[in-house]
């Protein structure tokens, strides 16, 4: 029988790599599976807790922007619409958050055992997907009760929106992830730039607001505001905002080619100083 | 049949920093002012861990690798491993690598039993089919039955050690890495893996790279060895001749630095110091039953001193085993003569475990509070169990707990 041959040489030309994660797809479910299966576990309100933190942010913001200061939104009303952007939103946030963390929570492991490292904040965004589909079933629920009605036609926008946020978590995930394991300090500018990140996205307040188009082409630069475009108009019907998506999608693919770039150049390096 | 490990000119280069390996943010923003202001601080050294390392390991064979602490082994393994990348050369592996670098890697203690099972086996390296089919195997030689479908933050943690151990033994790679793994766990356990672990390498042809600073392990397990110094390979061999030439390494540096620290004032002077087996060749490397000699040298530049000698014995962990002192010669009441002199004591078999020790030698007089001279640690010696004679181990395979290894004689009686 012919045994696999492994080369072994120092660390070479650039590649992706995706093969290799193929190769080892079962540790990467298991990664998954683990995470999933801990975080509901060790919360006796597990499934609560990942839909009453979007609720919660929901019912705050309804009582100030549209009850406080007047906020047109829309076809959709108010509830609905930051209901929407609040899950996306979250989404992404918890998959740079938790991706970012993920090579310093798994040192440990990546000191004693190889695997393709990027499976670590891969499956890190796939346990924040994992949330947002709770996050999404609570939002089916919400359109039932305010009547707002669903139609087969959204479904590819709703997943064009949810991919663009996924594949612009992952690269900015693992992008922080390998800056982490470099720069230990690193990881506290996260939090900020999320807050950046969250008030720079048409979360709380459609991009109609904005009355200055420099403006409104800066903001576009943040992936969540085009996915989110992509969300809305697909549950409404309404007319998309073309640029503001492709914009979001050049930055998409800027960030996670950055990210793949940067994480590739460093992973070989991880165990000797994580 | 192609080896299994092949090895070119590998190298491995580490950077020396005086901070930790990473770097924080602040460093990198404020060393080049620091740089500004004091150009030498931020030299950065390098040194190589390993370096030209050339080897051939061919299909079933279970080589042990020894060196010191910082020889390199374990960087090697974690190469072979694919854990760190070489600096140079290559190195082509065929098969499937397993590692016993750390057993229980990636263990949750919020899982059951069961699911930890799986999530470490597919960290190590196995499929879940290979998984599903070895279950019951593996739980079953965990011993913790009982406990498998409860989290495993209940278990003690001798028996996350079990389950932890267990599901490493069932791996099925081509090519088996272990360092040091055999030196936790209980007993009972730990002859149970020990025996796993012959029985795989003997009967399926597994290649095992061992590391490890027990050489009876070594000697019991492997078929050929290594020797690392200084991330360099200086000699492959028989596991008894690569230890012996390890063990007389590491007591002629020792002599070689003890030498300078002879007292220029003291009216004895240290010479050498040797063991012998009881054929009169001399040696450092003694089977356990057999008795051996120790002998030093000294010479006496002044009359008139009452000098007592003096050997202290130490393990390799550091534990003093016992000092024994010239207490039973005419010398002990009466002055030397100027001159040179050979103090012996003979150490019986059936005494030490086995291993290596450290043994110090000395020229002194307690009740004068005097001491002429203290070599420390001047000479090692390793321990070794032979099959084919009688010992105190009886039958027991594996690690025989204990600092020493006394034969005694035992009797039953029915009453």
């Amino acid at each position: 029988m012919e045994q696999p041959l492994t080369h072994i040489t120092p660390p070479g030309r650039f590649s992706t790599g995706i093969r290799e994660i193929w190769q080892y797809r079962e540790l990467f479910y298991f990664f998954t599976w683990r995470d999933i299966k801990v975080k509901y576990k060790q919360t006796t309100l597990g499934f609560l807790w990942a839909i009453l933190q979007p609720l919660g942010m929901m019912l705050l913001f309804t009582l100030l922007f549209s009850k406080t200061w007047k906020t047109d939104t829309g076809p959709l009303n108010y509830p609905l619409f930051v209901l929407s952007g609040l899950i996306l939103w979250n989404l992404f946030s918890s998959s740079v958050s938790h991706a970012g963390e993920s090579m310093i929570q798994h040192a440990g492991i990546i000191r004693k055992i190889y695997f393709p490292r990027m499976i670590i904040p891969g499956s890190a965004v796939l346990v924040s997907l994992f949330d947002f589909l709770m996050g999404l079933l609570i939002f089916i629920v919400f359109c039932l009760v305010y009547k707002q009605p669903l139609h087969w036609y959204s479904l590819p926008f709703f997943m064009a929106g949810i991919i663009l946020v996924l594949l612009a978590g992952f690269g900015a995930g693992t992008f922080l992830s390998a800056l982490n394991v470099k720069y230990r300090d690193f990881r506290y500018t996260i939090p900020f730039l999320l807050q950046v990140l969250f008030f720079s996205a048409q979360v709380i307040y459609p991009l109609s607001v904005v009355k200055q188009p420099w403006l409104v082409n800066l903001l576009a630069l943040n992936p969540v505001n085009g996915a989110i475009e992509l969300f809305r108009a697909g549950l409404t019907g309404g007319p998309v905002n073309y640029s503001l998506v492709l914009t979001g999608l050049a930055a998409t693919i800027l960030i996670l080619l950055t990210g793949i770039y940067y994480f590739r150049k460093t992973e070989a390096y991880f165990a000797d100083i994580a | 049949m192609k080896p299994a490990i092949e090895i070119k000119n590998l190298g491995k280069q580490y950077m020396l920093q005086e901070a930790p390996p990473y770097i924080a943010l602040r460093d990198v923003i404020s060393q080049p002012l620091k740089k500004l202001f004091n150009p030498a601080a931020s030299k950065v050294n390098t040194f190589w861990a390993l370096q030209d390392i050339n080897l051939r390991i061919e299909p079933g064979e279970r080589v042990g690798i020894i060196g010191r602490n910082g020889a390199g082994k374990s960087t090697l393994l974690k190469i072979i491993s694919r854990i760190t990348p070489p600096s140079t050369g290559e190195a082509f592996i065929r098969g499937r690598v397993g590692s016993l670098l750390e057993v229980g890697t990636g263990f949750h203690p919020e899982l059951t039993g069961r699911e930890n099972i799986y999530l470490n086996g597919s960290i190590l390296g196995l499929k879940k089919a290979e998984i599903n089919r070895q279950l019951e195997a593996i739980i079953d030689f965990s011993g913790v039955e009982k406990f498998i479908d409860s989290p495993l933050k209940h278990y003690s943690s001798g028996m996350q050690l079990r389950l932890a151990f267990s599901v490493a033994a069932h791996l099925e790679p081509e090519i088996l890495l272990i360092d040091e793994v055999l030196a936790v766990g209980d007993l009972e356990f730990q002859k149970k893996c020990l025996g796993k672990m012959e029985e795989v390498s003997k009967k399926d042809g597994r290649t095992i790279l061992f590391v490890s600073h027990n050489m009876s392990y070594i000697t019991s397990l492997c078929s050929k060895a290594m020797l690392l110094d200084k991330g360099k390979l200086t000699e492959t061999g028989t596991p008894v001749d690569i230890i012996n030439s390890y063990i007389s390494s590491l007591s002629e540096n020792k002599s070689q630095n003890n030498k300078e620290n002879n007292n220029h004032s003291s009216p004895v002077k240290f010479i050498s110091i040797k063991a012998f087996n009881t054929e009169g060749v001399q040696s450092d490397s003694f089977s356990s039953d057999k008795s051996f000699k120790i002998e030093m040298q000294y010479s006496v530049l002044e009359e008139g001193h009452i000098i007592w000698l003096g050997y202290n014995i130490f393990n390799n962990q550091g534990v003093n085993i016992f000092d024994t002192h010239s207490i039973q010669t005419a010398e002990y009441n009466t002055p030397h003569a100027v001159g040179e002199y050979v103090a012996c004591a003979t150490i019986p078999g059936n005494l030490f475990n086995t291993g290596v020790y450290f043994i110090g030698c000395a020229a002194f007089n307690h009740l004068k509070q005097t001491i002429h001279f203290h070599q420390k640690d001047a000479l090692a010696i390793n321990i070794y169990d032979r099959f084919d004679v009688t010992n105190a181990r009886g039958m027991s395979p594996g690690d025989f707990p204990g600092v020493i290894r006394p034969l005694l004689k035992w009797q039953i009686e029915k009453i």
